[in-house]
């Protein structure tokens, strides 16, 4: 190959590339830079205002809800289930063998007290709201909720059992105060 | 006398300065057609005319509507009652989603039987999808803004699918929403992008025409125009037929306005939003079941769960229809002269309308069994079946020219002194 020839050609001007690919470069970094700081804001606008985040606590007195009964509340947009659940209920709960599920959690880390049952009545699956918490609704075959949707059903403890959706119901942080008040959020 | 010297002169005027007329005259007027076009060559431009009714139809409404999950409902049911000519305004909105499916939907297919999709139009046919994407879009927001139940639940289930994505998918949802429900900020957003994307629709369907017009039409024989004895003038021969089609469908169009104007819709919806109460069966609009239906249908696969796996065959059942170009080996265009194709295009047909079937049923039972055998089968469709089939079928001879069939025995055979020069042109 003619090498030295065409190299002795070719130094001096790949310097001068070697700078202007420098210049290129930098100044399109900074060009996408500026550009997604420009966009961001235009995305971020979208995730929850300032507002929304701050109306999300709720209270409730719990006192006139009776064993066996169930109520819903509206929190965040969302209903929350709170069922004063069944001696039976809170055994059935309990005796599962964790193992099995298809999302394991024992009863006792869903609950604080055992009689009190509180998760967020949204299926897991696409976010319908399952059914079970009035008298004579089906509760499915696990004594829990059942989601009309696609079919899942929820036990006792509020998990998954059956269906399309993966995990067990959601439970919010919640508290209980004196006087059988309970602040959910 | 002298005055259409004027004209001519004023339109001279312009066009040397503006060449819009050369390009009408050249677009519309001149621009060479096959011959052979049947009626389901009418659906395009119908389809550009459903467009352009919505968007009017459309912008009249969004002068009387609320976007606030407080006013909403209300203010439909105000245009229904109060507004002058709101009910009609309103039920040729509502009925033109469903009729702008329709025309699509049978577009679509008249495509995939005469190969529509196969080079030259393998981008045109790519724009054809993109168009349908963005009409989903369109429609599935357009439902959630009368805020009833189904609007509030389909608008519930929908964005919830994107929960199913790995990692962030929570995230996304929650920023899709601009809460943690569907709620308020939610309606507002999806009104915006709802008046934005037919017009994004517009420039997509300006794409789709230039492609149109770089190769021409195709036509039932599937094979290319060889010459101007192949072709007539779009203008008046099928501007007369596109309005002659026109003026059926808006008979149909107008039987359902008129005469049963809830036909495509949901009692449902006419039940103000509850977001503490789902319907015991929800649906979402008959033009989104088959996919509704693949959704539902997968199970568990492997480590992948049940909802993520049914979210990918969804949007996959959609996405598969832009690599159809290459899915499908044949040389041939027209099904006429695939004898194999054409019984699987039959075949794909009904299996579209049993996931349509299965969609607006309960997910128990047989329904279950059905709807995972239609899924299988329409993936095999595409990626085993029309491979194969290009392979392995023998296509029947496949005409010398457009004239052959139409003039029994062929233009080009009866004046062969006279065609064989063109065919070289
Ligand atoms: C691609 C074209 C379009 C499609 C497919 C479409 C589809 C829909 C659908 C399915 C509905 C629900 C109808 C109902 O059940 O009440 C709707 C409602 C609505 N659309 Fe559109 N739309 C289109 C274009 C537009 C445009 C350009 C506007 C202009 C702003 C618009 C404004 C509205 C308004 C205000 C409503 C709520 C009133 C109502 O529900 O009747 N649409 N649209
Ligand atoms: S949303 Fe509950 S099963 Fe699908």
């Amino acid at each position: 190959m003619a090498s030295t020839h065409e190299q002795t050609a070719a130094s001096p001007h790949d310097e001068g590339e070697t700078r202007r690919d420098f210049l290129m470069l930098a100044a399109g970094a900074f060009g996408a830079f500026a550009a997604g700081a420009a966009v961001w804001p235009l995305v971020s606008q979208m995730n929850p205002a300032a507002d929304t985040l701050a109306a999300s606590t709720t209270e409730v007195d719990l006192s006139p809800i009776q064993e066996g009964q169930s109520i819903t509340i509206a929190w965040r947009g969302k209903p929350v289930f709170i069922r004063h659940r069944t001696k039976a209920e809170i055994e059935q709960a309990q005796a599962v063998n964790v193992k099995d599920l298809p999302d394991p959690q024992t009863d006792a880390a869903r609950v604080k007290r055992a009689q009190w049952l509180i998760v967020v009545g949204v299926c897991t699956h696409l976010g319908c709201v399952p059914q079970g918490q009035k008298a004579g609704e089906v509760r499915g075959q696990f004594g829990g909720w059942f989601c009309p949707c696609h079919g899942s059903a929820y036990d006792t403890s509020g998990r998954i059992r059956l269906g399309p959706a993966p995990k067990n119901l959601e439970v919010p942080a919640y508290e209980f105060l004196e006087n059988s008040i309970l602040r959910i959020g | 006398m002298a005055s259409p010297g004027v004209v001519q002169r004023v339109s001279d005027w312009i066009d040397h300065r503006l060449p819009i007329i050369t390009f009408m005259q050249h677009e519309l007027h001149e621009y060479p057609t096959p011959k052979n076009l049947n009626y389901w060559w009418n659906f395009g431009s119908l389809a550009g005319i459903i467009l352009v009714i919505m968007i009017v139809t459309g912008i009249v409404l969004a002068m009387h509507y609320t976007p606030h999950t407080n006013y909403a409902f209300d203010s439909v049911e105000r245009i229904m009652r109060d507004v002058n000519y709101g009910w009609l305004i309103r039920y040729v909105h509502m009925n033109g989603a469903s009729m702008f499916f329709i025309v699509v939907y049978i577009h679509i297919f008249r495509g995939l039987y005469y190969g529509s999709y196969k080079s030259p139009r393998e981008l045109l046919w790519m724009l054809g999808v993109v168009i349908l994407l963005l009409m989903m879009a369109t429609a599935f927001m357009g439902y959630v803004l009368p805020w009833g139940q189904m609007s509030f639940w389909g608008a519930t289930v929908i964005t919830s699918l994107f929960s199913a994505i790995p990692l962030v998918g929570d995230q996304i949802t929650t920023w899709l929403w601009g809460g943690f429900s569907v709620d308020n900020p939610t309606l507002n957003r999806f009104f915006s992008l709802h008046y934005l994307m037919p017009f994004v629709i517009v420039g997509v369907v300006v794409l789709h025409v230039v492609a149109l017009h770089t190769h021409g039409s195709n036509n039932p024989v599937g094979i290319d125009t060889k010459g101007p004895q192949d072709s007539i003038p779009f203008h008046p021969y099928y501007t007369v037929k596109d309005f002659f089609g026109l003026g059926v469908f808006l008979i149909f169009s107008a039987g359902f306005v008129f005469f049963a104007p809830n036909f495509f819709g949901e009692p449902d919806n006419y039940i103000p939003a509850n977001p503490l109460q789902t319907p015991p069966h929800i649906v979402p609009e008959w033009y989104f079941l088959p996919f509704y239906a693949i959704l539902r249908a997968v199970p568990d696969i492997w480590f992948i769960d049940a909802k993520l796996a049914g979210v990918v065959a969804m949007f996959g059942s959609i996405a598969i229809l832009f690599i159809l170009p290459w899915l499908d080996t044949s040389k041939v265009r027209s099904a006429r002269y695939r004898p194999i194709y054409k019984q699987l295009f039959w075949i794909f047909l009904a299996d579209c309308i049993v996931l349509g079937w299965v969609g607006a049923n309960p997910p128990e039972g047989y329904f279950v069994v059905i709807g995972r055998i239609a899924t299988a089968y329409y993936f095999l469709h595409f990626l085993v079946l029309l491979p194969l089939v290009g392979k392995l079928e023998r296509p029947r001879p496949v005409p010398t020219s457009i004239s052959e069939p139409v003039l029994k025995g062929g233009g080009v055979r009866a004046q062969p002194a006279a065609a064989k020069p063109m065919e070289k042109a």
